[in-house]
């Protein structure tokens, strides 16, 4: 198209095209920047615990496992690999989680925890630990995990269901998430009245949120809901970021807002779902994470999703080695560190932003 | 493009908002001002034509029935730009602009940031473009709306209220700019507008609705009569018609004044 100018004005002596390839490497260097920082905070967590060892014997166990001593083998390759890549892996999901459940209903406290799936996850485990009782047909250690994860999904689908109904914007939608918070903690709270001392002990041990139960297999099937939900939403990065101009703007950019929105809620469902049934209740990386993600990149969702992903990796992987070396020799609940460092800082966040992102 | 109306009806819940509106049609290279009082249902007649209300009839864009395509194959040929543009999304009005142009076409990425760059230069946007749409007033968020709009090169662009945002400079300088816009690139334009002055200066026709129904629509010499703005805003008014130059209307009473 040829330009109709209103009327010529002083020249710039960079393009505006240069200006913003410009300002995108400096967004890509930041993205990189983070995923190194990430790469040696997993290095670090390896490292650290009971029984610290040298930064460089743990690189070289990993570079080549083969020429490391069998207990150094065993601690890295065996115990606290698993660990440290769950941090990554899970702080990447639900950081995901909370990108996208912000994009989607347009509300900065959207994240698996405040709209209610971490709570709806803690009572399927709750079911299982307290009363034995399956919403799958499976047993032993899954069993806790499957009714997490049914009823963590279950509390999505409520929340789009909701949604559906007439007259229920997508802020009100944050008010039902908070809703179901109420109503599965109630549950949760009847089955603790009953539980007996030790499944009481079991529960709230898992509901304050652990890495440590991590193994091979939980991380594979963590890590196959983080490389199954990614793609779909890169390949719908330009209707996400669209969104964000509100749905009538989007729509007319040609954007079926309603499939979008189910579409891209069921992968967060699946994220939040998968990553609250293995480790338990991990709040605040769904709400933290983004939010630097989006002051640091901004929210083209090129570069915001990576952001958000490696930020919350980041957060939850630091926890990690903080957890077991704030108090020597006893290692704190996760999800008692993310809620205690991530709320104050998401309440800085948002009161030093200059940037008036959200009114 | 001509733009052709066939019995369009669309309701919101339970309630009609639009009554078998027929007849109108819009032409390329000219600007159709769609007036009527509030409440009429003029943003609910752009987002009908837009495909994002869903209503009834037939909306003919050519020889093309563009009421039976689904809205990303709508939005191809067409775009709305609503009333309210305000965000809160942090990205820059580069970005923003981008995203216009990468939700409508495939193309290389070389192809669709000097379209990006020229979009922004016909808006006097490049000083602006670093800048987060949060940051902007509403008159330059309403800009930027344009050039998102442009920017998809439309063959048929809708507009509601582009001018309600803009100081009387920026008023002007921006109905003047689709005017030129819509002769050069043969683009079929209209816009949804209270102000009748400014409708009778840059319109080819006129739409006037009212309640949902169509009560006239021809050139601006044809509908803006006081008798007419009796019928359609129940005012009293002046209109002067200088030789070559467009009607000037001076509203004087409103026929229902408010009780104090």
């Amino acid at each position: 198209m040829k330009a109709t100018t209103i009327s010529s004005r002083a020249k710039t002596p960079e393009t505006t095209v240069h200006r913003y390839l410009a300002r995108q490497r400096r967004q890509y260097w930041l993205i990189a920047l983070t995923a190194m920082a990430t790469l040696v905070s997993l290095m670090i967590d390896i490292a650290t615990g009971p029984g610290a060892y040298p930064l460089l014997d743990v690189v070289e166990t990993l570079a080549m496992p083969s020429e490391a001593s069998r207990v150094l083998q065993v601690v890295v390759w065996e115990i606290r690999l698993p660990v440290a890549t769950m941090a990554i892996v899970v702080g990447a999901s639900l950081a995901v989680a909370g990108a996208e459940m912000q994009t989607l209903l347009n509300n900065p406290l959207a994240d698996p925890f405040t709209l209610g799936i971490s709570s709806a996850a803690s009572f399927g485990a709750a079911l299982a630990i307290v009363l034995g009782f399956g919403l799958l047909p499976v047993a032993g250690t899954l069993l806790l995990t499957a009714n997490a994860f049914v009823l963590a999904m279950f509390a999505s689908l409520m929340i789009w269901a909701l949604s559906r109904l007439k007259g229920v914007s997508v802020q009100t939608m944050v008010l039902m998430g908070i809703a179901i918070m109420f109503f599965f903690n109630a549950l949760l709270g009847m089955l603790q009245y009953v539980a007996s001392a030790e499944s009481l002990q079991q529960l709230v041990f898992w509901s304050l949120g652990s890495l440590n139960k991590a193994s091979w297999g939980k991380v594979a099937l963590a890590a196959l809901a983080l490389f199954a939900t990614m793609p779909i939403f890169i390949r719908a990065r330009w209707q996400l970021t669209a969104l964000r101009l509100g749905d009538i703007q989007a729509k007319s950019m040609g954007i079926n807002v309603g499939r979008l929105r189910l579409r891209m809620l069921l992968c967060c469902a699946l994220l939040s779902a998968t990553a609250v049934a293995f480790v338990g209740t991990i709040g605040f990386v769904g709400l933290v994470g983004p939010h630097i993600a989006r002051l640091v990149v901004g929210e083209d969702q090129r570069v915001f999703l990576p952001m958000s992903a490696l930020t919350g990796a980041l957060i939850l992987s630091l926890t990690s080695i903080l957890s077991k070396t704030l108090i020597p020799g006893i290692l704190l609940p996760i999800g008692i560190l993310t809620a205690l460092i991530g709320l104050p800082f998401f309440v800085s966040l948002i009161l030093r932003s200059r940037r008036e992102i959200w009114r | 493009m001509n733009l052709r109306i066939e019995r369009l009806a669309c309701s919101l819940g339970k309630r009609r908002i639009l009554h078998d509106l027929s007849g109108l049609t819009a032409r390329p290279g000219e600007i159709t001002a769609l007036i009527g009082p509030n409440g009429a249902g003029k943003s609910t007649l752009l987002k009908a034509i837009a495909g994002i209300e869903s209503a009834s009839g037939r909306i003919l864009l050519g020889e093309e029935r563009i009421d039976a395509l689904p809205i990303d194959q709508r939005s191809r040929r067409l775009y709305y730009l609503p009333q309210d543009t305000s965000t809160q999304a942090a990205l820059s009005v580069f970005e923003a602009v981008l995203l216009a142009r990468r939700t409508q076409v495939a193309e290389p990425a070389a192809t669709a940031l000097s379209a990006v760059e020229r979009a922004l230069k016909s808006l006097e946007l490049e000083p602006l473009a670093e800048r987060e749409l949060v940051t902007l007033s509403g008159g330059q968020r309403q800009r930027v709306a344009i050039a998102q709009a442009i920017v998809r090169r439309p063959a048929l662009l809708m507009l509601d209220e582009p001018t309600s945002a803009l100081d009387l400079h920026h008023q002007l300088q921006v109905l003047d700019y689709l005017q030129r816009l819509a002769r050069r690139e043969a683009m079929t334009v209209v816009l949804a507008i209270h102000d009748l002055n400014l409708a009778a200066r840059f319109a080819d026709h006129l739409w006037v609705i009212k309640e949902g129904r169509q009560v006239v629509s021809g050139k601006p010499g044809e509908v803006l009569t006081p008798a007419r703005l009796r019928e359609i805003y129940a005012i009293d008014a002046h209109v002067d018609w200088p030789p070559d130059a467009p009607p000037r209307i001076t509203p004087l009473s409103a026929l229902r004044p408010l009780g104090v």
